[in-house]
């Protein structure tokens, strides 16, 4: 097992590394190919040369692109100082730089809207999850009922329906015409309770989509493992139903779920941005999306790390959750 | 086989049918046999012959995790230890499984969960029927497997299933159907998936505890060298219903049905001279939907010339040939005598 | 079997060694030793049984000798020409002359063909036209197999187990092979069935005049086929015989416990019968035992076989083992 944990966390740092190099290379290295001056970008539009100059020596634009990157990445592991003349601005570790824009450093902006998003998104997958699993163990428990069938019939309008739409509809009818529910974050640590009202919706919206494949997933993955003859030596010990279903079937069925999961983890981070739009919550996607449309480099660079490093760190914990589910990943 | 009265295994008249898009599936259609302790049972027939949806029938097994459609439907009589199964609550038959009667199965790779550790799977089906601690469940089990010949089985306990070879799997499987002394055991074609070195170990393994535990054994097979090996009784199933059912060396020396014939004549022997041809069956086995009328081997039985048209008109029944040995053919049984005695 | 000067296939020396790969960065950390140094000669017209438990290397080697699988060393010729290295493109001529049955006549037959297509596809991939077009060659295949060649348009799933067989037959044959080497022909059909097809091999190998190498696990079955058979243990040919000498007296101490582990089916001898007991299971291809391979389970092992590797030699004619003390043969003691 420790070998394994080794072999994946070094996987996790090469893998970090490469995902700073190439959103390096794309958001500093491109628009200098295409011409667009990021000093330029960050003195405003009505900045003379003599200012530019001073900013991009300020920032150190005028130095090597290796340069650059070591400075980058040094200034994210240990803090880094932007000199000019006796002007210096120390930028703390983890130093992402400062937006162009709002001339504001970029990491207080980051950790004030990761948990945001991070609630969304982890919310909506236990949720999801709880959901999308039950129901599709239920419906393969009871194949061909009526149960089961509205319940693939429900998942068949999940998988199909944007997110936009059943969020749209969602507001429309829980929060303007009902008056349940209003859709707001409040962090965890001050009121938990304000906290799950807040996101409740959104989390529905979001899983929803979600939980239709997984309950599609767990279904099929579910009839199948039933028909395992170890299933039939579980029956054939004596053993009782419900936990023939749940010690020997669910744990077998876990392993295509996680698997699938790793790899939806990478999309969610798009579907958070959109349902962040949709319920105007202030969010790293909404905060992406504003900086894309301002050219803000700095803070789309951020963004993408940020989103890149909880990613890489999911499928992290979805992989170690597999060996622990299938004793054979760990032991081969 | 003994008198019904004393019979611990009394099946009668068992029928096993399955409803399916295409039609009702006859598995089995009207078997009976008993079995007594310390008996062993060997039930011979090809695959669709319905010997293995006889199996988890007696082991109340085909209901269980089954909704709707698809279903089985099962009729007439399974008595264990005189309790009638096929009529008794679920729960009831459930409490049976894994401590009266216990079974093996084909595959022990793809029988054992492969999650857990064997030393986990054995304790639990100890503790389903004792209400044990972990510990003592552990020592059983531990016990088991080194009855079954493992070695060094406190340390194997807690080995998963795929770091055991294809033999020690199958040890361990018999260890999981024995750690709560059933009186009946049945074995599901229980080395088909082994070399033969191993199955020779395993067969060896089988006869010896049964002979310790005492138990009544029903072994499943295919391979007619298997039973020869174990059984003190044979049943020949065809097309759902027992042909024929005997004392193992009489149906070996002086079988009675033509089926019996061309299995023995179909399989190469190593302890006969070489001949220079086999001489098969004919045809294949039949569909279970559309069951030939009448006798079902009739379309491929060579003397059902011989039967004067009753074969493909009238179910034959099972009758007394000599002491306990009975078989279910048209033909005379003086016929059946020269036959046999003239293809040896 | 006819008397020819030339063996139809020499394997000299065959080597066959899978890769593993393993640890942090993945490198290759030992090999399965699937095939080991195998000599074999395959004379015209014979049959030569493959037998041996899983995992000797019997169908690796199979698959070897059709070239199905690039040997890591060694040399296998057809017909005298040294086909060990030669391309799919090279190959292509010679898949006329050497042909494979497979096990599973489940799943080696594509369920979306027509037999008529299946069985005609050899034409199709050799750019063969038979003579009186293809759909008469095939037609006449079927019958040569016992099928109906009305069924020419019809789905394997229609057909049973033991037919399915005989479509995957007519398929080897259809380009008139001098070599079929069939891998497991019979052990996925049931017991009736399987004389059906063991007979029509045999038919067959009259009619057309061919060489059979048929690997199996079945000693019964073997021995019913085979003019000469090899024991095969953990990438080794043990004992290389005449059927008749095999049988009657195995030298070879492994071929010996195999044979008295096959049940027999007469329960009147099932007391009386002097059966070897192997203990332990089949060692690990990856790091098989020095010496002899077979010490660590043979009763008569000395120092001797934990050191010394015997090489198959001729111990009476028609009859080589690989063995320092084998059966039947008094050894001085020392």
């Amino acid at each position: 097992m420790s070998a394994y944990l080794l072999r994946r966390l070094a996987a996790v740092v090469v893998m970090l590394l490469v995902v700073t190099l190439v959103t390096f290379g794309i958001f500093f290295l491109v628009p200098k190919l295409t011409g667009g001056d990021p000093a330029a970008l960050f003195a405003g539009r009505q900045a003379d040369p003599a200012a530019i100059a001073g900013i991009r020596k300020k920032l150190g634009l005028d130095a090597p692109v290796i340069v650059q990157y070591a400075r980058f990445i040094w200034g994210l592991v240990a803090g880094r100082d932007y000199a000019d003349g006796a002007d210096v601005t120390h930028c703390a570790a983890p130093c992402f730089g400062y937006s162009f824009k709002t001339e504001q450093p970029v990491w207080p902006l980051l950790t004030d809207r990761f948990p945001v998003t991070f609630s969304l998104a982890i919310g909506a997958c236990v949720l999801w999850l709880a959901v999308g699993v039950a129901t599709g163990v239920l419906s393969a428990l009871r194949r061909g009922s009526l149960w089961d069938r509205a319940a693939m019939t429900a998942a068949l309008a999940g998988v199909s329906l944007p997110i936009y739409f059943t969020g749209m509809l969602a507001l429309a009818v829980f929060t303007y015409k009902l008056h349940w529910l209003t859709v707001g974050y409040v962090p965890f640590t001050q009121n938990p309770l304000a906290w799950a009202r807040g996101l409740l919706l959104p989390w529905i919206v979001l899983a929803f989509l979600y939980a239709a494949m997984y309950a599609r997933l767990t279904r099929a993955t579910m009839l199948e493992i039933l028909g395992e003859d170890y299933i039939r030596t579980a029956r054939a010990k004596g053993l009782a139903e419900p936990v023939v279903i749940r010690r020997h079937a669910l744990r077998a069925a876990m392993t295509p779920v996680l698997t699938i999961l790793g790899l939806d983890l990478g999309a969610l981070v798009g579907g958070a941005i959109l349902t962040e739009t949709t319920f105007s919550l202030q969010g790293l996607g909404q905060a992406a999306v504003r900086a894309i449309s301002d050219q803000d480099l700095p803070v789309i660079l951020g963004v993408t790390m940020v989103a890149a490093f909880f990613v890489i760190v999911a499928n992290l914990v979805v992989d170690l959750l597999y060996a622990v589910v299938d004793p054979r990943v760990r032991l081969a | 086989m003994t008198d019904e009265a004393q019979a611990f295994l009394s099946v009668r008249d068992l029928k096993v049918h399955f409803p399916t898009d295409d039609g009702l599936v006859r598995a089995v259609d009207g078997l009976s046999f008993e079995l007594s302790r310390g008996r062993t049972l060997g039930i011979v027939g090809e695959s669709g012959s319905g010997k293995s949806v006889t199996s988890l029938a007696v082991m109340g097994l085909h209901g269980v995790g089954q909704y709707g459609r698809g279903r089985a439907r099962i009729s007439g009589e399974i008595r264990l230890a005189g309790q009638e199964l096929t009529t008794a609550a679920p729960d009831e038959v459930r409490r049976l499984r894994g401590r009266e009667m216990a079974m093996i199965f084909q595959d022990p790779l793809s029988s054992l969960h492969p999650y857990y550790t064997v030393g986990a799977q054995i304790s639990e089906a100890y503790r389903v029927h004792h209400p044990v601690g972990k510990a003592a469940a552990r020592a059983r089990a531990v016990e088991l497997l080194g009855r079954v010949g493992i070695p060094r089985p406190d340390r194997r306990f807690d080995d998963h299933p795929h770091q055991f070879s294809g033999g020690m799997r199958q040890r361990v499987m018999i260890a999981m159907a024995l750690v709560n002394n059933p009186d009946l055991l049945i074995a599901d074609e229980p080395t088909t998936a082994l070399d033969v070195t191993v199955q020779a170990q395993i067969l060896d393994l089988i006869r010896d505890l049964q002979r310790e535990f005492g138990s009544a054994v029903i072994v499943i097979t295919h391979d007619l060298g298997v039973v020869a090996e174990l059984a003190d009784d044979i049943l020949v199933m065809y097309a759902g219903r027992c042909v024929e059912r005997g004392p193992a060396e009489r149906v070996f020396r002086a079988p009675q049905h033509p089926y019996t014939w061309g299995l023995l004549g179909s399989m190469p022997r190593l302890d006969r001279e070489r001949g220079a041809r086999l001489t098969p069956v004919r045809g294949a086995p039949p569909s279970l939907i559309n069951v030939p009328s009448g006798c079902a081997f009739h379309p491929r039985c060579p003397y059902a010339e011989l039967t004067a048209g009753a074969s493909r008109t009238a179910v034959p029944e099972l009758r007394e040939v000599a002491r306990r040995h009975f078989a279910a053919c048209h033909l005379p049984v003086a016929d059946r005598d020269r036959i046999w005695e003239a293809g040896r | 079997m006819t008397t020819a000067t030339e063996p139809l296939l020499r394997a000299t020396g065959l080597v066959k060694h899978f890769p593993l790969a393993k640890g942090l960065l993945r490198r290759a950390h030992g090999a399965v030793q699937a095939v080991d140094g195998v000599d074999l000669d395959v004379w015209p017209g014979e049959t030569l049984g493959l037998v041996g438990e899983s995992g000797c290397g019997k169908s690796t080697l199979g698959r070897l000798l059709t070239r199905l699988l690039e040997p890591t060393g060694g040399s296998v010729e057809f017909a005298g020409r040294d086909i060990t290295h030669l391309g799919t493109a090279a190959m292509r001529p010679l898949r006329r002359d050497v042909q494979m049955i497979f096990q599973d006549p489940y799943s080696s037959l594509n369920p979306r063909h027509t037999v008529g297509t299946i069985v005609g596809a050899p034409y199709r991939l050799q750019g063969v036209k038979p003579t009186g077009g293809t759909r008469r060659a095939v037609q006449e295949l079927l019958e040569l197999v016992g099928l109906n060649p009305e069924h020419y348009n019809r789905y394997p799933h229609e057909f049973s187990g033991g037919q399915r067989q005989r479509i995957g037959i007519a398929r080897a044959l259809a380009l008139k092979p001098r070599l079929v080497v069939a891998d497991e022909p019979v052990s996925a059909l049931d017991v009736s069935i399987q004389a059906q097809v063991v007979n029509l091999l045999a038919d067959l190998q009259s009619g057309l005049g061919l060489t059979y190498v048929i690997i199996a696990h079945d000693l019964s079955v073997i021995r019913h086929v085979s003019d000469r058979v090899a024991v095969m243990y953990l990438g080794r040919v043990v004992e290389l015989a005449d059927q008749s000498a095999l049988y009657a007296h195995p030298a070879h101490p492994y071929t010996r416990a195999l044979l008295s582990a096959v049940p027999v089916p007469d329960p009147t001898r099932r007391h009386h019968r002097d059966r070897i007991l192997l203990t332990g299971d089949v060692p690990s291809p990856i790091a098989p035992p020095p010496g002899c391979r077979f010490h660590t389970r043979c009763w008569k092992a000395t120092d001797l076989c934990a050191t010394q590797e015997p090489p198959l030699r001729e111990l009476r004619p028609g009859q080589r083992v690989a063995c320092h003390f084998p059966e039947g043969v008094e050894v001085s003691k020392e």
